[in-house]
């Protein structure tokens, strides 16, 4: 026997002080990154750099055009109207403009549970939309089509709906 | 000796750590500022005031609402003196009938919906081919499965018998004594020809009398409401900031059906809002109705909308046609709706069994079944996805819309 009683109690001890050292830092660990807390897959699949300006040029460059919901917080559920302010690239207000709106959400393959429309130009390049409503909690594509002094371009607007 | 003790210290270290982790996992979880706001959406303080109905000037009137209901109970307005609203929608069931086709004169098609918190909702029907509630009651009324009766009929019980409580809220009633005792735009052979024998006049005068019975039952309709569940007291306890009534309002169990239902499940994506329903048309891939019959849902219901004799923007409408925001901002796409049927609520949904829109789901637990699945569905096409859920998940999501059920308020 070359190892002594004591020495080889001395090993048990260790290894089994380092089992408790390993529960301890697991546990820590599992406290500080919160292992318990579920996430919310519903947003799993929303592009993380999606751009949600609401002001926006077009794809081909004509247009500038700003939304403004009318309804804040905008929220699902709820008819509302919104207000579109369309100009050219150069910052002149365009009237006259033939708009029409589609949309939908890219991840469930949807479109827009109403189809807005332009009731009213309130001049200034400023234009009423009504009939929006948004019925889920997620991402929305809003799709603007301009035609105006001979051109055609479209924009797509990012929500994001509580 | 020094191994010892530095042992002990880490092994009373580790049990420590469990000790905590055991708590926090089993004490109430913690909820995120954003859970808690859609928490109070959920919630049945959230109930807004009743939206107004532009088409029915009687909807809020108290004596259109006590006419409204005597008719919804009075079995005498039927083919055969036997069937009433309330043979399919009894009080006791929240307003539905227990049965997967409902049971008037002859056997529907589709399943009897809860008419709790229902007039919070734009469209009526599963696939939402009414746009007001008063339009809805003129359909089962003179379909032959369901009252089996007809205009002329109704017109004349409501002359010899409800003429002082109808004329107080619609005013006089004009003279029906040449009108004929049956006749209506019914399946009935004999009462179809009645009808159109009748003058293009009177076909009117009588439609708009059984118009102000809609509008009557419509009013009646409007005050069956849902009173506070058990999730709603959780929800205002947290809200309230009131720790011992969270401990003990839901359980441990529910609250993860809660969480699954808010996170993983991604429920609320369409049963949202106090009414946990957003009355909107999704596909969810439901089987063929008795296994044989592939309903075409919202893309028949857009169609007949549009058609029906008493929308919005009839002559029998009270409405301004500008306020019928629904028909003119209809999306002009309906073959997307193919198969999509409207979100019911969920509120007393364990009361409410056989589920979907021809009952085609016996329990809560085939539901869930369907939900983890996600088939594709008779039209091959469903906006649910796979949830991958464990057995005990899907039992939590059924605790907790268990914990939904709460009284119903109707005069
Ligand atoms: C024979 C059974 C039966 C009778 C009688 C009956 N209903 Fe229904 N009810 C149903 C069925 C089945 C549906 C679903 C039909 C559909 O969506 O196509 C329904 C749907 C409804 C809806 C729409 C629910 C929703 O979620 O949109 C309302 C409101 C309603 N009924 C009220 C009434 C009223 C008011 C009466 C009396 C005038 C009545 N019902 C008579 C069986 C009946
Ligand atoms: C894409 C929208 C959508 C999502 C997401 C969704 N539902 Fe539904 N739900 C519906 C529609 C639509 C129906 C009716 C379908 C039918 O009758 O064919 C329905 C029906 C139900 C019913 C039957 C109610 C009744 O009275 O017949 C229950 C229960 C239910 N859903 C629970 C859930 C739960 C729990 C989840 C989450 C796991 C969920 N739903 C997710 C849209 C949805
Ligand atoms: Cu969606």
């Amino acid at each position: 026997m070359n190892t002594s009683p004591t020495k080889q109690n001395d090993t048990i001890w260790w290894a089994v002080g380092g089992i408790a050292a390993v529960v301890i830092v697991a546990a820590a660990l599992w406290f500080v990154f919160g292992g318990g807390a579920s996430s919310s897959s519903s947003q799993a699949g929303v592009p993380s750099d999606l751009d949600f300006a609401t002001t926006r040029t077009t794809n081909q460059g004509v247009f500038e055009v700003t939304i403004e919901p009318a309804l804040d917080p905008l929220s699902i559920n709820q008819l509302h109207q919104w207000e579109l302010q369309v100009k050219t690239k150069d910052g002149q207000p365009v009237d006259d403009a033939e708009i029409t709106i589609g949309g939908g959400m890219p991840q469930h393959g949807h479109g827009l549970p109403t189809q807005p429309q332009v009731t009213e130009a309130l001049g200034n390049g400023s234009y009423r939309v009504e009939g929006v409503r948004f019925n889920m909690a997620g991402w929305w594509e809003f799709n603007v089509n301009i035609a105006a002094n001979g051109q055609s371009d479209d924009v797509t607007f990012n929500l994001s709906l509580q | 000796m020094k191994a010892k003790i530095f042992a002990i210290v880490l092994i009373v270290g580790a049990l420590g750590a469990i000790g905590v982790l055991s708590f926090v996992m089993l004490s109430q979880p913690q909820w995120t500022d954003e859970e808690i706001d859609t928490l109070k959406s959920l919630w049945i303080g959230s109930l807004g005031q009743l939206p107004p109905d532009p088409s029915n000037a009687y909807a809020d009137n108290p004596a259109a609402a006590e006419l409204g209901q005597q008719l919804f109970f009075d079995t005498r307005f039927s083919g055969n003196g036997q069937v009433s609203c309330a043979t399919c929608h009894q009080p006791d069931l929240a307003f539905t009938d227990g049965r997967a086709q409902s049971k008037g004169i002859g056997e529907t098609r589709r399943s009897a919906p809860s008419l709790v918190g229902l007039s919070y909702s734009p469209w009526y029907f599963w696939d939402g081919r009414k746009d007001s509630q008063w339009a809805q009651a003129l359909g089962p009324m003179e379909d032959a499965n369901e009252h089996g009766g007809n205009r002329t009929q109704y017109a004349h019980l409501i002359s010899e018998n409800y003429r002082e409580a109808y004329e107080a809220v619609f005013g006089a009633l004009p003279d029906l004594t040449s009108f004929p005792a049956s006749a209506g735009p019914v399946a009935d052979a004999e009462a179809s020809d009645a009808w159109r024998e009748l003058s293009f006049e009177d076909r009117e005068t009588v439609s708009r009398i059984y118009a102000n019975m809609g509008k009557a039952i419509a009013a009646y309709q409007r005050h069956i409401q849902p009173g506070a569940s058990r999730f709603d007291e959780y929800v205002q306890a947290l809200l309230e900031g009131d720790k011992e009534k969270v401990k003990i309002a839901l359980s441990t169990d529910e609250v993860a059906g809660l969480r699954l239902f808010m996170g993983k499940g991604s429920c609320t994506q369409c049963h949202n809002g106090p009414m946990l329903a957003n009355n909107d048309f999704h596909s969810t891939g439901t089987p063929l109705s008795n296994g044989v019959f592939a309903d075409r849902g919202r893309t028949d219901g857009m169609l007949e909308v549009i058609e029906d004799e008493f929308n919005c923007l009839s002559k029998y409408s009270d409405a301004d046609p500008e306020a019928c925001v629904e028909l003119r901002f209809l999306p002009p796409n309906g073959s997307e709706f193919l198969g999509a049927f409207k979100t019911p609520t969920l509120r007393n949904v364990a009361e409410t069994a056989p589920y979907m829109h021809a009952g085609q789901m016996a329990t809560l637990e085939e539901v869930m079944d369907h939900y983890n699945e996600a088939p594709a569905g008779p039209h091959s096409h469903t906006d649910l996805f796979e949830l991958n859920l464990t057995d005990q998940e899907l039992a939590q999501l059924v605790a907790y819309m268990k914990t939904l059920s709460g009284p119903v308020f109707a005069p």
